[in-house]
């Protein structure tokens, strides 16, 4: 037993905060420090200053442009970006689509797809959730019906995040509406200027604009781009939601907001005693560290075990990451908002008096972070997957 | 990076669990309660059979040179089965004192004595006011020909009635609280002018109040510098920490397996209670609240052998919280889900809650620790 990373991770670790101190643009950097909104145009051009570094998508195969880390590098890798804090890459194309297509797709999808999704050249968005099929998702009610060498899709997504920005947009959809509900599903690859496709954005508590409506009115799409086989979807979509188990903790993001905390609340403000001399603010402080670190040690643990993965089962600890890592990310925003006093009161949208700068974003990822605890498989459908699968209730 | 055991590790976390899963049930822990020393000298045999009694010290001492894991290993098995024989008082705490602290002399005459069974120690260090403020030391030495006498009162001494020897701290110099200016005394138990009280605790094991007045010791029995042994307690009462976390993940897993076990079996309105999403989601909460404190528990065992002091004490205060907050969840959940039987003595859940919430207090409440790691400023760049 020993929890040291080796003198070699420690070195790939200042590595890794070397390349993102030297190449990640200071307006962006500003823009994740306060907790703003990135614009499509910011993402894009930070994927492409990670893929010249080769860093787009570390955790795929190699011959798609992985490279070859082990699950510590990978963590450490992470957790820098998420710390430093630098953008993430696009999930739905680098963790969700992606690792779909290079376990499931046919070679001529691999080739079309995987490089532009590296990239960031396709912008990609998730068409799962439905209005009528949320935590059960297998109850989801968009068709796709063959209609000589085209699918014909009609239906609604909901909750699409990001639609209004996307290229593409892979799809559950049902192709057999007589088997059983889990078994009659397509995972299917849309482009997005498809005749027939409209998006209407919904805005969110938090004042954005990030998710939408899809919906699709006899929309024709190439028989070619069904991934894998016809009615297996449902397979392939439970590979994608398990996929990254250890990284929906994002434990970086958490630990970035407490040393944002700690330092705003040693900053003197007009005169006034700074909040880090309060005993109560210390202990709350104190409480979300210790959380921090008990979850990161949780996640070591996951992540060491995935050393062992001949053995091909998950550590039962790993579904702990999406709920307490959830839980913790909205608690640190509860905090920065308690450090933002009435400053917090001000929305910054528009007209945000400039006196209040110092506060931006605050509030707005208060509310904007209450989705964690919803989506990815809602906390609660998490805590019945470790009654049922862990404990054996 | 690993959480793997040795080889030699694993042997020993099966020898002890097939040791107690085969000679400390239940029905036979509730008979050694009951008896008058409220403990078992013929178990007590038994672990310095196992081996178990020399483990933490050197080979040269006549130890088996285990560390902070082997302790971790003994501590959460015992956790499991609720041992409530002197072994952290007599090697985890007494025995840390006597690595850190006691000069090779001194090690070589008493460790032998540990690993085959024939001392008990206790640490005596507590004092009636001073809550859990290691630095609050009234007890006084005095310089006296040839040695020491010693003056005070000691409180909550575990397993202070059943000592041989007493390791004692006493102030020689400095004002309450000052850290500098206390010294490590061996007393023999027996010795004029020890008087000593001895008591069970709420989870049946037993503790002492003792008063020592104009107590002689000679000087082969100081241990340490006699102005700075406080550094030396601290250590050790880290070591207990770390050991009592690792205890109570035994306890803790126990605790959610009986109510696991009992949520599946117990049949209400015709079908298990188990099938009830209301419990499924408790018991799902305290698998998590179990598997922090694992994680925080491994933290502490590692961070034990940590010679910055500083360091070592966040871990330490870090552990002790996730600690006591998972051990209160943990055994209120199995209280409350179980039911009436959870409420019985004659029921093991219950004395599970009641050995976690002494776990909770011992060595610091979350309150204390709180205030320690509050101090002490930011725990993220510890990784």
């Amino acid at each position: 037993m020993d929890l040291r990373f080796t003198d070699e991770e420690l070195a790939f670790r200042r590595e890794v905060r070397a390349f993102l101190r030297e190449s990640l643009p200071p307006e962006i950097h500003r823009k994740l420090a306060e907790g703003c909104r990135l614009g499509k145009a910011d993402l894009v051009r930070w994927t492409c200053i990670l893929h010249a570094r080769g860093w787009a998508v570390p955790h795929w195969p190699v011959e798609w442009g992985g490279v070859d880390w082990d699950p510590v590098r990978q963590m450490i890798f992470r957790d820098e970006v998420q710390q430093f804090p630098a953008p993430e890459t696009l999930s739905f194309g680098t963790s969700m689509v992606g690792p779909v297509i290079y376990t499931f797709g046919s070679d001529a999808q691999k080739r079309r797809f995987l490089p532009r999704i590296a990239t960031l050249e396709d912008w990609w968005c998730q068409g799962f959730s439905e209005p009528g099929a949320g935590s059960d998702l297998a109850a989801l009610k968009t068709r796709a019906t063959r209609d000589g060498a085209q699918w014909v899709i009609n239906g609604q997504k909901a909750w699409t995040t990001l639609a209004q920005h996307a290229d593409w947009i892979f799809v559950l959809a049902r192709t057999d509406g007589s088997a059983r509900k889990q078994q009659g599903i397509s995972f299917i690859l849309i482009d997005m200027t498809s005749p027939g496709i409209s998006v209407r954005p919904v805005q969110t508590i938090d004042g954005g604009f990030e998710v939408n409506e899809v919906f699709f009115d006899d929309v024709r799409v190439p028989l070619e781009n069904l991934v894998g086989a016809e009615n297996r979807g449902w397979d392939y979509a439970k590979f994608l939601l398990t996929n990254e188990r250890s990284g929906q903790a994002r434990i970086g993001l958490s630990k970035a907001r407490l040393r944002r905390i700690r330092a705003l609340a040693s900053t003197p403000r007009n005169g006034a005693p700074v909040l880090i001399e309060d005993p109560v603010f210390r202990r709350k402080l104190a409480e979300l560290e210790v959380e921090v670190r008990a979850l990161e040690l949780t996640q070591f643990r996951v992540i060491a075990d995935e050393r062992h993965k001949e053995q091909g089962r998950p550590n039962p600890a790993s579904s702990i990451l999406k709920i307490k890592g959830s839980e913790l990310q909205q608690a640190t925003t509860e905090l920065l908002m308690d450090v933002l006093g009435p400053a917090g009161l001000v929305r910054h949208a528009e007209s945000g008096p400039a006196a209040f700068d110092w506060a931006r974003g605050g509030t707005s990822t208060y509310f904007n972070l209450r989705k964690l605890s919803i989506y990815g498989g809602s906390n609660e459908i998490q805590r019945t997957i470790i009654a049922r699968a862990i404990l054996g209730l | 990076m690993n959480f793997d055991l040795s080889e030699d590790q694993r042997l020993l976390k099966d020898s002890v669990g097939r040791w107690l899963a085969r000679s400390y049930a239940f029905e036979h822990r509730a008979r050694i309660l009951a008896s008058p020393e409220g403990w078992s000298r013929a178990t007590w045999a038994q672990m310095a059979e196992l081996g178990l009694l020399g483990l933490p010290f050197a080979e040269a001492d006549g130890g088996f040179a285990g560390g902070p894991v082997e302790t971790m290993i003994v501590m959460e098995a015992f956790g499991h089965a609720l041992v409530v024989e002197p072994y952290l008082p007599t090697v985890v705490l007494a025995g840390a004192v006597l690595r850190h602290g006691a000069s090779a002399e001194q090690r070589r005459r008493l460790v032998p004595l540990i690993t085959d069974g024939s001392l008990v120690l206790a640490l005596a260090h507590g004092e009636p006011q001073a809550r859990w403020h290691t630095a609050d030391i009234a007890t006084r030495a005095v310089e006296a020909a040839g040695g020491w006498r010693l003056s005070g009162a000691k409180s909550l001494v575990l397993h202070g009635e059943s000592a041989d020897r007493l390791i004692v701290s006493a102030r020689t110099g400095g004002a309450p609280r000052d850290p500098n200016g206390i010294g490590l005394f061996l007393v023999d138990r027996k010795a004029p002018g020890v008087v000593v009280h001895g008591y069970p605790t709420q989870d049946g094991q037993r503790a002492a109040e003792i008063g020592f007045q104009d107590v002689r010791v000679p000087a082969e029995d100081v241990l340490g510098d006699v102005a700075n042994g406080l550094p030396v307690v601290e250590h050790a009462i880290d070591e207990a920490i770390a050991a009592i976390a690792a205890e109570a993940v035994g306890a803790m897993e126990a605790a959610l397996g009986m109510t696991v076990n009992y949520l599946k079996t117990r049949t209400q309105f015709g079908v298990p209670i188990g099938s009830f999403q209301a419990l499924q989601h408790r018991a799902a909460d305290m698998f998590i609240a179990l598997e922090q404190a694992r994680s925080m528990a491994f933290l502490a065992v590692m961070s034990a052998a940590d010679d910055d002091g500083a360091r070592r004490r966040r871990a330490m205060s870090a552990a002790k919280i996730q600690t006591a907050k998972s051990a209160r969840f943990i055994g209120q959940e199995a209280i409350q889900l179980h039911g009436g039987i959870g409420m019985t003595m004659e029921y093991k859940v219950g004395h599970l809650f009641k050995r976690l919430t002494m776990i909770e207090r011992q060595f610091g409440d979350l309150d204390h620790h709180f205030g320690c790691l509050a101090a002490a400023g930011s725990l993220l760049d510890d990784a």
